[in-house]
């Protein structure tokens, strides 16, 4: 579990976040929604490190990390994984070899066992037989699940998407929310989702923060999000046609029901 | 103030860069590659450019220092001076900070806008360490090996133009080259060569890790790289030259 606790971040005296908390459960895919700009990739990199916020609290599995010394960072960040919006492939290193990569640097096994590992990970993301392709041979999709198999091949407790599904057609986009949703399940993992797709909250988003201009502003489920009365979130939700439809159709379908009472 | 800024960046960041690796195994197979890519691969362009520049010193010389008052063999003594104490190292050095800081910086700073370096950060590698630390000792190393390269080149191509041309005789060439030599000046090149390599691969690192945007970025930051490098190695020059020689 990822606690944050009145987490604020500023660039150059313009506040980017104030004061959010939000509680991140174990085993559950929780999504951070929001608009371009509302403040979601601060928060998620002032959670895993990459910035440090200016004030609050941030707990993983209440040990707070702003009060760590870097070897406990070094060992908390050996659990996380993270796939980036570009999937942050290294790019002199063949597919097999990024996957390898973090074995190499951390894992105590034989070479041959971390070879079996990285290769189980690509397995299980679809991506047996590719291996010795470099990330400039394969497509998005692709490099989108690499990044995944190297995200998971240390195991880790907490795993980190930013915008998984940016630049991928929405089937790609379908399979690669369902992998991350089925592995969080499998790994029993505190997996954060930043995203602005819709289709991504509707199908995974058993906990749902929604940000905006810096504020988290609403909380709950994807069955919650459709019938929220928060203005900012129902612009954010009913910006796209198919949503407006689909809330226009609930509505009177409801209608129907009632006068049929 | 914005360069003290930067010196402050420079030496955090040069700390960070001088840890202890993470795996032994890991560094030493960075460092071969690093050395093929900064070392080997620049073997040609050094082995290229000091035979023509030792070429063309050497018909310079020749044409300039006609008087009977000065002996013909000077013309083989000053080329070999100018190539060991200034072309083989300091001239050698400014044309390598074009080619392999221009290097550094751009494939440092195409990796951090493409979030590579957050990626090592987030597993818990210190990329400084894995990235620059590997490129500072490699090319360190190697480049001891360019410099006497380029001295080598230069005195035969001087040596060719002796053979080939009637500006000087072989044998006068000959005399000349060995006049007065003080095997000093080959260490102390050397040395300097060393020197200018960490300059050149520090500060391209540098400005490689500091970048922040995308692909105009990373142009400034190779700019960057190859204009402070020539000037931190010509002021060095300056300094050793004082220090060393006088």
């Amino acid at each position: 579990m990822i606690e944050v606790r009145n987490i604020c971040k500023s660039f150059d005296g313009r506040p980017i976040l104030k004061n959010v908390s939000a509680i991140f459960e174990a085993g559950k895919t929780n999504l951070i929604i929001g608009r371009s700009g509302s403040g979601k990739t601060v928060l998620v990199k002032n959670i895993v490190g990459l910035m440090a916020p200016e004030s609050g609290e941030i707990l993983y599995d209440t040990k707070n990390t702003l009060t760590m010394n870097p070897k406990q960072t070094k060992m908390l960040r050996r659990e996380m994984g993270m796939l980036f919006q570009g999937s942050a492939l290294f790019d002199s290193m063949t597919v097999l070899e990024n996957v390898l990569f973090p074995l190499t640097m951390f894992s105590q096994e034989k070479i041959k066992e971390q070879v079996c590992r990285a290769n189980f990970c690509l397995e299980r993301v679809n991506l047996s037989g590719v291996g010795h392709l470099f990330p400039s041979e394969i497509s998005g999709g692709m490099m989108k699940r690499v990044a995944i198999a190297r995200a998971i091949a240390l195991r880790p407790k907490y795993l980190f998407c930013d915008e998984p599904n940016s630049g991928l057609d929405p089937q790609t986009s379908m399979l690669i929310d369902e992998l991350i949703s089925d592995i969080t399940k499998e790994y029993m993992m505190t997996t954060i989702i930043n995203t602005h797709d819709m289709n991504s909250v509707m199908n995974h988003g058993e906990k749902v923060i929604f940000i905006s201009e810096g504020q988290k502003v609403w909380e709950g489920t994807k069955e919650e999000i459709m019938d929220s009365s928060n203005k900012d979130l129902n612009e954010f939700v009913f910006a796209s046609d198919l949503f407006k439809k689909v809330k226009l159709a609930e509505n009177a379908i409801a209608k129907e029901n009632r006068v049929a009472d | 103030m914005r360069a003290l800024q930067e010196l402050g960046k420079y030496t955090l960041l040069m700390i960070r860069a001088f840890s202890v690796p993470e795996r032994w195994s890991v560094f030493f197979r960075q460092i071969s590659k690093e050395t093929y890519k900064l070392g080997v691969d620049s073997v040609w362009i050094v082995v290229l450019i000091s035979i023509f520049i030792g070429a063309v010193l050497t018909i310079q010389v020749s044409l300039n220092i006609q008087s009977p008052l000065i002996p013909t063999f000077t013309v083989g003594y000053v080329a070999r001076e100018i190539l060991i104490l200034e072309f083989s190292s300091t001239i050698m050095c400014l044309i390598l900070a074009g080619k392999v800081g221009s290097n550094i910086a751009s494939e440092i700073g195409t990796m951090r806008v493409t979030e590579q370096i957050d990626a090592l950060e987030i597993m818990g590698v210190n990329s400084a360490s894995y990235l620059i630390l590997p490129k500072i000792i490699a090319f360190m190393a190697f480049i001891p090996f360019l410099v006497i390269l380029s001295m080598f080149f230069g005195i035969m191509a001087g040596y060719g133009i002796a053979y080939s041309s009637n500006v000087i005789t072989v044998s006068t060439y000959e005399y000349g080259i060995q006049y007065w030599f003080n095997p000093f000046y080959i260490g102390y090149s050397i040395f300097k060569g060393v020197l200018f390599a960490f300059i050149i691969a520090s500060i391209a690192s540098h400005f490689g890790y500091q970048v922040r945007g995308g692909a105009l970025q990373v142009g400034r930051a190779s700019t960057n790289t190859v204009v402070m490098s020539s000037v931190f190695i010509l002021i060095f020059d300056l300094i050793l030259t004082q220090l060393m020689l006088t």
